[in-house]
């Protein structure tokens, strides 16, 4: 069992958590995932690690309230216990000096996105940060990302707030060069980042996060297509050459069981009643 | 004379009940039952029985125990040498093992010896299982990696022979292939249960959603206290054909088919969290044990028409005489002699047909069987709705890739001494899918119980 021993509220419909899981958070790294399972009839959930803290033991863990498990979840509080907490899964990102780096995220990615801006910065290197949210209520971990990077963006998709949309990206992408693009965030976002930088030849590394079962390779629901051959996201991504990706393929994978998420929100919703 | 009394059949769900459930198909024997297919037993002075089992069970001794009603003494007899018999009983290709050599075979039906060992636990189980006397601590602490059959078989022959025993176990529920793979209507997951429960009261420690390699490596084991390994770790990665369209929704690979199914209880959805989508018409691509399993989940997660596509013939089919009948039965479609050319999509990325080429058998290859070669311009097109793609799986590559001296072949198998499944590396032994390949419940239970007694020796020297 793992204990969450911190829960906060960042936005109406994102939590963070710390997870005492000690030996997960020795040795996790930026760009590998967890599987989150807290129910005897759970789902096992892959989430992004967003932080560690080796001394406390703990795993930093975001997550938006979207369906059915992410709802539950939101529901336990400091102290309750997670049933299982399986990682650090998948590979690594690849933390080095590369000169300079755009850092782009979408929502509740962001959390993930900073952790891995700071190991960028450590390694030496100048981050531009551009984070998206859906509107101004939605914006999150602005003044720690302008606390870490070089410069730093905030954009909603409504004008609400910040610049707009992904506007500031094509103007970053004219203006400066980039030596490696990295994106963490939903998939649309990935895909149209990945247009995005093919024209000017910047390497883009995209963290995908396909349906999942057990995450450790076994089942194959991850599979996505990479330069034509079939891979593995969990065990062989879940970063990848975001121009070698078929997203149209990836993202028709990811809204297979659309119709039971609704069935099991509705089921959520009565016994909430 | 017992030559010519027929085996006592063991009672069975009805095949049109049971494909409206998951409950387990094979309901055992009575008391009664047991004991008159024990009494045909012919007590031999020199069995051959025993010569086929892998863990070499005292096959005469417990069945002439069962034979006096001494249901429970059977059992521990049967636990001498088989820490899993509720499994075994069920899962053990029986009439390529112990029932092959049983005399009774050569003119008649041979001793249902499965049916009986399966019936002892069973008893033993609902009785409440005593615990055997604590063996005395030797010091020593062996990790063990993968609770699957040849995890759990060393584990168990290890604490019993006095070792400190750690398992470390990369899912949420130890079992291994006996929770993820095997069907609940075959292997009921509370007997896999009850079974990984006594290995925990022998003293067994097990560590769930501990994946050696990425939370752990295996050279950080051996330099963390462990006197010596074992991996278990099974044949996790499946195979797909590598056609085009597999990657269109509503195919699955066999391993995500029975995981979404058996392990996170799918055909409880929504009571249970995972989904899964089953369609009318539902193709299976394969013929061996996954593939009949497969084929009969789908049956009770509501499919109308299953049909089993196999590029050889009946007679090459490498499941289980007993499974291809209970699929068969249950309304399965054999189409054999076919095989995935490509899959057609509807244009919204899911699955609509299978365009499959038709088979002849040439001349025998390696393996012995004869070779299918396909027939020119034979193509045609099979509707469906969900495909299930059963072709075997091969060793989970993670522990191999993250342990430095540790050789594998080109299958990504572990090279190991097969006298005692020692592998390149000092102190590393191995045995079960991960060492041969896919294969079976018990040979891997069989190279956990060799295993343990190398590393017994090794730890001693």
């Amino acid at each position: 069992m793992y204990k969450i021993v911190s829960k906060r509220e960042l936005t109406p419909n994102v939590k963070v958590i710390d997870v005492h899981a000690p030996a997960v958070a020795n040795k996790a790294r930026p760009g590998q995932f967890v599987i989150v399972r807290f129910k005897e009839t759970g789902e096992r959930i892959p989430m992004t690690i967003a932080g560690t803290d080796p001394e406390a033991g703990t795993v930093t863990i975001y997550f938006a309230e979207v369906g059915r498990s992410s709802t539950e979840l939101g529901m336990l509080e400091e102290g309750d216990e997670l049933l299982n907490f399986a990682g650090p899964l998948g590979n690594a990102a690849e933390i080095k000096k590369y000169g300079k780096i755009l850092c782009v995220a979408g929502g509740v990615f962001s959390g993930a996105m900073l952790y891995q801006i700071e190991a960028l910065k450590e390694a030496g290197n100048h981050v531009v940060a551009v984070f998206g949210f859906r509107n101004k209520y939605h914006v999150m971990l602005e003044e720690e990302v302008k606390g870490v990077a070089d410069d730093a963006y905030i954009c909603t998709d409504d004008r609400s707030y910040g610049y707009e949309g992904m506007g500031v990206v094509d103007e970053l992408l004219e203006k400066e060069d980039f030596d490696v693009v990295f994106t963490i965030g939903p998939t649309s976002l990935q895909k149209n980042l990945s247009e995005k930088t093919r024209p000017y030849g910047v390497p883009t590394r995209v963290n995908l996060f396909p349906i999942m079962v057990d995450g450790m390779g076994m089942c194959g629901a991850c599979r996505v297509t990479v330069a034509g051959d079939t891979r593995f996201s969990c065990v062989d991504g879940p970063e990848f050459d975001g121009h070698q990706v078929d997203f149209d393929e990836l993202i028709m994978r990811m809204r297979v069981y659309n119709p039971q998420e609704k069935i099991a929100m509705v089921v959520h919703n009565r016994e909430a009643n | 004379m017992a030559f010519d009394t027929p085996a006592v059949e063991m009672p069975k769900q009805a095949p049109d009940e049971r494909t409206q459930n998951f409950l387990e198909v094979a309901r055992g024997y009575t008391g009664e039952m047991a004991i008159k297919e024990a009494e045909r037993c012919l007590s031999c002075k020199n069995p051959q029985c025993i010569k086929g089992c892998p863990v070499n069970i005292d096959i005469p001794g417990f069945i002439e125990l069962v034979k006096e009603g001494k249901f429970i003494e059977a059992a521990w007899r049967v636990k001498e040498t088989n820490a899993l018999p509720a499994i075994c009983g069920r899962v053990c290709p029986q009439e390529n093992q112990c029932q092959k050599y049983c005399i009774l075979g050569i003119r008649g039906q041979p001793v249902e010896i499965g049916r009986l060992e399966r019936f002892v636990a069973d008893f033993e189980r609902e009785k409440g299982i005593e615990m055997p006397e604590p063996p005395e601590q030797t010091g020593f602490k062996v990790g063990v990696i993968g609770a699957g059959p040849a995890g759990l078989t060393a584990a168990a022959e290890l604490v019993k022979m006095g070792h400190e025993v750690e398992i470390f176990e990369a899912l949420h529920t130890a079992g291994g292939v006996l929770m993820y793979g095997i069907p609940q209507f075959r292997l009921p997951k509370e007997i896999v249960q009850a079974e990984v429960d006594y290995i925990k009261r022998l003293g067994v420690k097990i560590h769930l959603d501990s994946m050696i390699g990425k939370l752990y490596t295996v050279g950080e084991l051996l330099n963390d206290g462990f006197d010596a390994l074992f991996i278990g770790s099974g044949a996790g990665l499946p195979r797909f054909l590598r056609v085009p369209g597999e990657n269109l929704s509503g195919i699955y690979s066999a391993n995500e088919f029975l995981i979404r199914t058996n392990l996170m209880k799918a055909y409880r959805f929504p009571e249970y969290d995972t989904p899964i989508n089953i369609g009318k018409r539902v193709a299976v691509i394969g013929g061996g044990n996954v593939a009949m399993d497969s084929a009969r989940c789908s049956l009770r997660l509501g499919a109308e028409e299953v049909h089993i596509i196999y590029r050889r013939g009946m007679g090459e089919l490498p499941a289980r005489h007993e499974e291809v009948e209970n699929a068969q039965e249950e309304g399965v479609v054999f189409t054999l002699l076919n095989n995935p050319v490509r899959f057609i999509g509807d244009g919204r990325g899911n699955v609509r047909e299978v365009e499959l080429i038709r088979m002849e058998l040439g001349e025998p290859d390696d393996s012995g069987r004869r070779r299918p070669k396909p027939i020119p311009n034979s193509e045609w097109r099979m509707p469906v709705d969900t495909v299930v793609i059963a072709i075997g799986q091969s060793p989970n590559p993670i522990i191999q890739q993250t342990t430095e001296g540790l050789e594998v072949t080109r299958w990504g198998t572990i090279i190991h001494d097969e006298e005692t499944m020692a592998t390149t590396i000092e102190g590393v032994y191995t045995g079960g899918d991960v060492a041969t390949g896919a294969a079976t419940v018990i040979s891997a239970m069989g190279a956990g119980k060799t295993a343990a007694a190398a590393i017994d020796r090794y730890m001693n020297n």
